[in-house]
């Protein structure tokens, strides 16, 4: 049980800025775009957050990491199951790399 | 909760909410198991993860936050991590802005504090219960307490199996990261819409990483294509009118 006092300031930061966002939504309900151009913005920012997360990591990824990309890919379309995405994913890095390696 | 002059008592609708979010609570726990086993990879401690889960209580922001984790630290990102918890977080300003029906006239600043159970879980199946006339507050509080409890236990139990793992490279765990993400994303599919703003966030993100040290490329991408599909967006519309 260690922690440091780094952590607890992000933590306690990332703590404020959610409740702060959340309760902004109750608080200024009557004053929120719910249409145009800020609305539609707020509604891109996760799907564009993770798209920037994944795609450096897979082009200066090895070609294993490609084709392990694809595997995930491929099985949670088909499963709509994040945990047995990621299992074939990881599953497929490791055995790619084995062939590659052997 | 007698301010509203409603025929229901407190603990009927918190445990209405609560057996209505039982559905998604279970993916609630596939989602938390995944983020206890990285957790454990990016180098959280057990009381840094209970502090996390606790207090922070937002998905993906926190699987965000596992990206920009480091266990020195001194090198640790604090303004980055806060910047992309608010950043991630922002569509809550939509969701929660939706529930404003649920509350009395007056003393909406005590209704703030309750938004801290708000999930995109329990938000969906209490805006279901709104169509159909029969939600309240409780019933909020109810699912959102379920989603709680489900999302710390889970973590908890993750973190519990990630560490019994001791070289995760080795076993290929290293691309358990990108691989998670890969299906979060996709699961955000909405349709063609989705398209400009991911390519645009993807090629912003890995030109910004090619030049730009650390873990700015999320933000800098995430802003980027966010912004270019909402003009997509409204420009299509203002075309359609």
């Amino acid at each position: 049980m260690h922690t440091t006092p780094e952590a607890v300031i992000a933590i306690l930061g990332m703590a404020l800025v959610t409740i702060a966002v959340k309760a902004s939504g109750l608080l200024l309900a009557d004053r929120l775009p719910r249409d145009g151009f800020a609305a539609a913005w707020l509604r891109h920012i996760p799907g564009a957050v993770l798209a920037a997360l994944v795609a450096p990591a897979l082009v200066t990824g090895s070609p294993a990491e490609v084709v392990a990309a694809v595997a995930t890919g491929g099985i949670f379309i088909l499963t709509r199951n994040l945990f047995a995405a990621m299992a074939a994913g990881v599953a497929t890095v490791y055995l790619v790399r084995l062939l590659i390696a052997g | 909760m007698s301010t509203l002059a409603a025929p229901y008592r407190f603990s009927d609708q918190f445990l209405a909410g609560a057996r209505a979010c039982v559905p998604v609570a279970i993916s609630v726990a596939a989602y938390g198991l995944v983020w206890g086993v990285l957790a454990r990879g990016a180098g959280l401690s057990l009381i840094e993860v209970v502090m996390m889960s606790g207090l922070v209580f937002a998905g993906s922001a926190q699987f965000v936050a596992l990206d920009l984790w480091t266990a020195t630290p001194s090198s640790l990102p604090i303004g980055p991590l806060i910047l992309a918890a608010l950043i991630v977080n922002l569509r809550y300003l939509l969701l929660t802005a939706t529930l404003r029906p649920l509350y009395p006239e007056k003393g909406l600043w005590r209704g703030a504090l309750s938004m801290y159970l708000v999930t995109d879980e329990n938000w969906a199946m209490t805006v279901a219960a709104m169509a159909r006339g029969g939600s309240s507050v409780a019933f909020l509080m109810g699912g959102g307490a379920l989603a709680w409890i489900s999302w710390m236990s889970t973590n908890l139990i993750g973190y519990g199996l990630g560490s019994a793992i001791d070289d995760p490279a080795r076993w290929g765990l290293d691309f358990a990261f990108t691989a998670t993400f890969l299906a979060l994303l996709l699961g955000m599919w909405k349709g063609r819409g989705d398209i400009v703003p991911w390519l645009v966030a993807a090629l912003t993100a890995i030109a910004t990483a090619q030049f730009v040290e650390g873990s700015w490329h999320i933000l800098v991408g995430g802003v980027a294509g966010s912004l270019a599909g909402a003009l997509v967006e409204v420009r299509k519309h203002a075309h359609h009118a």
